[in-house]
């Protein structure tokens, strides 16, 4: 047993295995953000579709799936954050003296951001957590709909009320935006880390990671976008 | 001919003192001069007044060897692609411009004198198992041991590594895994490789760490600057290695040692 944890944790302090654990964490959430814009953009089939969709969610497995899902999730959140801070240390201090001058050839600016446009999003993700699910400082809990003769959350008026505030909604796009930038690095990047991207496949893998970052991009923006310009209420 | 007039802002500096950009004036340099003739002709009219002459590495002067370094302008071995400093000629400058001329910048490399960096640290990664161990005795014959020529071809691209350093200086994290990759890589696909595979992958990957040279962020800026076009597909190759070779370590018998004979 000791021996397994021996060779694991020393998987975990060498530099590939860090990176192997931060593409896989990055695989996972890649599927939960598309996942995500998915069921939020039932809020363009109507009312009852996105709180049936909501519902379904809360009431699954009874009421144990969300959970098993928000505990990978945070698991998945918190070796992603903490493996590319120890990383981003490690690169830093690789390199103590700057450069005078120092020309980067080939590689874009989402690049060279990932940290800051990461650190956001985590800043992101605990405010929309506050906002939506734990619903900290307002009064969304009291939300309540009827649906085929069951009282249920009522998720669409909470997004329309969480939306109907020109700040949170602002915040909202600049993490998307931020968030698109770094799956467009992140998507093409984790198929090199985990050594399975070929010179056929390379060019394909960042194309498919620039359509994903535009897709989720759009995808969540339109949602605030339509609640802001009054074509969801 | 022609001769150009530069301006050189020179790296400075002894080793574990901090070291400052000197100016340096270069009037007339025949546009023929490689760039290491550049500098020993600076050197010359340095030591002609009386000052310390620019240390910098150079051997062979015909870009085999991977001895000569240097950060030009913000790239290693200079604009020329596929490159390196020795091969660089001057004719690629304009009059009048400014080169910035910096040693390659590492943690793992540190400066020995001016535009000197020790590279020990690749032959300590190359110790720790980028070889084959030698069986001593009669060789066997050529045609015992078929490979296949895109095989032999693809060890040859990765054997084409100078160990120059290029990578490290051009990457913003000082990563050695292109040179790594590339060493480990070339092994790693031929037969004679194969008995030594996981033990060299994870020995040399720990020992890299141990040399504390950054991670990789696929950014490819080692691929851009690499004087001989290694591709950063020896590094996929490497991270997949090394993900089997610690699922084996982690996972696989232990082994046990062989008893005597009597």
């Amino acid at each position: 047993m000791s021996a397994v944890f021996d060779s694991l944790s020393r998987f975990y302090a060498s530099s590939i295995g860090k990176k192997i654990l931060v593409a896989l964490t990055g695989l996972m959430l890649l599927g939960f953000v598309l996942g995500h814009m998915i069921g939020n953009l039932l809020i363009f089939v109507g009312k009852d579709a996105i709180n049936e969709y909501g519902h379904m969610l809360q009431t699954m497995l009874h009421g144990g799936g969300v959970w098993i899902a928000r505990i990978g999730l945070l698991g998945a959140v918190v070796v992603h954050v903490v493996a590319t801070i120890q990383l981003t240390q490690a690169n830093r201090a690789a390199r103590k003296d700057a450069y005078g001058m120092h020309k980067a050839q080939v590689s874009g600016k989402a690049s060279h951001t990932m940290i800051w446009s990461g650190l956001t999003i985590l800043a992101f993700i605990i405010y929309h957590l506050l906002h939506f699910t734990v619903r900290k400082n307002n009064d969304y809990d009291t939300y309540k709909t009827v649906l085929h003769g069951e009282t249920v959350h009522d998720v669409y008026r909470m997004v329309i009320a969480g939306f109907s505030w020109a700040p949170a909604s602002i915040f909202y796009i600049i993490a998307m935006v931020l968030l698109s930038s770094h799956l467009s690095h992140g998507f093409s990047s984790l198929f090199q880390t985990l050594g399975v991207a070929t010179d056929k496949t390379e060019p394909l893998f960042k194309k498919l990671g620039y359509a994903f970052a535009g897709l989720i991009l759009v995808g969540n923006c339109s949602i605030v976008l339509a609640v802001w310009l009054g074509y969801v209420r | 001919m022609s001769q150009l007039n530069l301006h050189l802002k020179v790296w400075r500096q002894n080793a574990g003192q901090p070291g400052h950009f000197q100016d340096i004036e270069a009037p007339e340099i025949p546009d023929h001069a490689s760039f290491l003739e550049m500098m020993d002709i600076i050197n010359e009219r340095l030591i002609a007044k009386g000052q310390e002459p620019v240390a910098f590495d150079h051997d062979c002067r015909e870009g085999i060897c991977g001895m000569c370094s240097m950060q030009i302008n913000g790239v290693p071995h200079g604009p020329e692609k596929a490159t390196t400093t020795c091969q660089l000629h001057m004719r690629k400058f304009r009059t009048g411009d400014t080169i910035w001329v910096e040693p390659f910048r590492a943690k793992a490399f540190p400066v020995i004198k001016d535009l000197v960096v020790n590279r020990g640290a690749f032959d300590r990664i190359q110790q720790a198992g980028g070889f084959v161990t030698v069986r001593t005795g009669a060789p066997q014959d050529a045609n015992a041991l078929p490979i296949g020529k895109e095989v032999a071809d693809a060890a040859m691209d990765a054997a084409a590594c100078i160990g120059c350093g290029a990578c490290v200086a051009a990457c913003k994290n000082a990563s050695a895994m292109l040179f790594v990759s590339a060493k480990a890589g070339q092994l790693n696909l031929l037969p004679q490789g194969q008995p030594e595979k996981d033990r060299r992958t994870l020995g040399m990957v720990r020992q890299m760490d141990k040399e504390g040279f950054g991670n990789c962020t696929n950014q490819y800026e080692c691929e851009a600057a690499c004087p001989k076009e290694i591709s950063v597909r020896w590094i996929t190759k490497l991270n997949r290695d090394y993900a089997v070779a610690a699922v084996k370590d982690a996972f696989g018998n232990t082994r046990k040692e062989a008893g005597g004979g009597d």
